[in-house]
């Protein structure tokens, strides 16, 4: 089977379940149970879309907010990826970052908020703040289980083939945890995205998908903020299609260490 | 002077049921280009001893020297082969396998490609050099095993049971290889089996190994022409020969 055709269909059945989510959508909008006002039908988050577009500020806005997750979550990766593959391959350094982990991991990343506001002020270096610390565990986690999971057969014949520490963790480790880490970007990625909406909401920085969502109610603009929704809604669905997925691709499914679905 | 030797090796693990005995003041010599099966019931320590001379295990009392030089830990003197078809890096092509001992010891990158591609045209893979290892069947995998074992040109060449996972009729093909691919590289071979035949087929020498404490009972030499017919009477008799010296230890036991 050429995977030119099962792209193609791939990209069908992607088609087929956005058009049956609209379709739900919109029947229940136009059906008149709730205001227009309140449940904007498709053509009129369309027109938000485009008006916001247009002018201009949906884009910056939508930029604003990429800004604070990309640098978050790159944050996060530097910090997050290496101490998670430590926290794997070292026991010491396992048992003095493991307590900490697990004690801050479950403070929902929002609840932090105020505290970075009195910390860090209003504005972009809260929000991203923010994001780091919600992108952090998810790195963390699954780097450090990734690297235990790592077969020890491959450590076994890389050290017989001459591999030092510095070459195991290189050539190794960190390909051998790809699979977690992967599943640990993906994570991260989400979290950080529930964790800069909600962080402008409450940080209020003029500025971001998350801040015009919430501006959007004192005007009754229901259209506004679905049409906010949607831009985040692309932009995730982007970074799966073109970052997450490419990644895979070349990666971990190109070396059968996960497999794709059944047809 | 022997290539390997093997002086009064033991190895006692502590565990929480108690000492236990892995191998017990174990000795033998293994000359220079000698193919040396050590065949034994399982458990019986022949793999702990394999891991010992590998340098994965440090033996609680006695040495081995290998080239006159007495190991501690694993070298790039040793090659490794081990049973799990998993002992190949998934994220790295057959040639990128064979390659990484090369690789590790600095060797350039178009002297590594050489090499690595020789060596898989001598385990016959040299059309598989840039599969990825989960395209492969387990009996190539296993060859790319011994090509990359090869590669960085050990003088030794260690395999813990490595066809035992495979079918019988692509064991009987890959021990026609090894027998081959030992004639052409001359290496000194350590080879763990518990398969009598495949002992008699590859083996210079046999030692048989008795579990309870774990030790070296007997060596019986292979003086049959190569290549060896296995259903020949010779080879038969060789066969049983090893037979009665497990079954003897059976009945002991």
């Amino acid at each position: 089977m050429s995977t030119f055709a099962d792209h193609t269909r791939s990209i069908r059945r992607a088609a087929v379940s956005l058009f049956l989510a609209a379709a739900a959508y919109e029947s229940i909008a136009r059906s008149g149970v709730f205001p227009p006002s309140l449940l904007p039908s498709l053509v009129a988050v369309a027109g938000a879309l485009v008006d916001g577009v247009l002018d201009g500020s949906l884009p910056a806005h939508a930029l604003a907010t990429l800004y604070r997750v990309l640098m978050g979550v790159g944050l996060a990766i530097a910090f997050g990826l290496p101490l998670g593959i430590l926290m794997g391959r070292f026991r010491p350094v396992e048992s003095f970052f493991l307590p900490l982990a697990s004690a801050l991991m479950p403070i929902p990343s929002l609840a932090w908020v105020p505290v970075f506001i009195l910390w860090l002020g209003l504005g972009n270096a809260t929000a991203i703040g923010i994001v780091l610390y919600a992108a952090l565990f998810p790195l963390l986690l699954n780097a450090w289980s990734g690297v235990r999971a790592v077969d020890p057969l491959w450590l076994r014949a890389g050290s017989a083939m001459g591999a030092d520490e510095r070459a195991l963790f290189w050539k190794v480790i960190l390909p051998g945890a790809f699979p977690f880490v992967i599943a640990g970007l993906r994570q991260a990625f989400l979290r950080a995205w529930i964790a800069v909406v909600g962080a402008e909401m409450l940080a209020a920085s003029d500025w971001g998908l998350g801040w015009i969502i919430f501006d959007a109610k004192e005007f009754l603009r229901a259209d506004v903020m679905l049409a906010s929704l949607a831009v985040i809604g692309m932009i995730g669905f982007a970074f799966e299609r073109l970052i997450f997925g490419s990644l895979e691709r070349v990666t971990v499914l190109r070396w059968g260490m996960v497999r794709t679905a059944k047809r | 002077m022997p290539h390997i030797e093997v002086h009064d090796v033991s190895l006692i693990y502590d565990t929480p049921a108690g000492r236990v005995v892995g191998v017990e003041h174990s000795s033998f010599d293994i000359e220079q280009s000698e193919f040396v099966c050590l065949v034994g019931p399982s458990g019986c320590g022949k793999s702990t001893l394999l891991n010992i001379i590998a340098g994965f295990l440090v033996p609680t009392a006695g040495e081995i020297r290998i080239g006159g030089k007495a190991i501690t830990g694993h070298g790039m003197d040793r090659g490794i082969v081990f049973q799990d078809f998993a002992q190949l890096f998934p994220w790295r092509t057959a040639r990128g396998n064979v390659a990484f001992g090369l690789e590790m010891k600095g060797v350039p990158a178009p002297e590594r490609e050489r090499i690595a591609l020789e060596h898989l045209r001598l385990v016959k893979l040299e059309k598989f050099a840039n599969a990825y290892p989960h395209h492969l069947s387990g009996g190539m995998q296993q060859r790319v095993a011994i090509a990359r074992a090869l590669a960085y040109n050990p003088s030794v060449l260690l395999m813990d049971e490595p066809f035992a996972a495979l079918d019988a009729l692509t064991r009987d093909d890959m021990q026609k290889l090894l027998a081959d691919v030992w004639r052409e590289t001359r290496k000194t071979v350590v080879y763990v089996t518990h398969n009598v035949a495949e002992a008699v087929y590859l083996a210079d020498r046999v030692l048989v190994m008795t579990p309870h404490p774990g030790t070296v009972r007997c060596q019986v030499p292979i003086r049959l022409e190569r290549p060896r017919d296995p259903l020949s009477a010779e080879f038969i008799e060789h066969q049983k020969e090893l037979l009665r010296h497990l079954g003897g230890q059976a009945a002991a036991s």
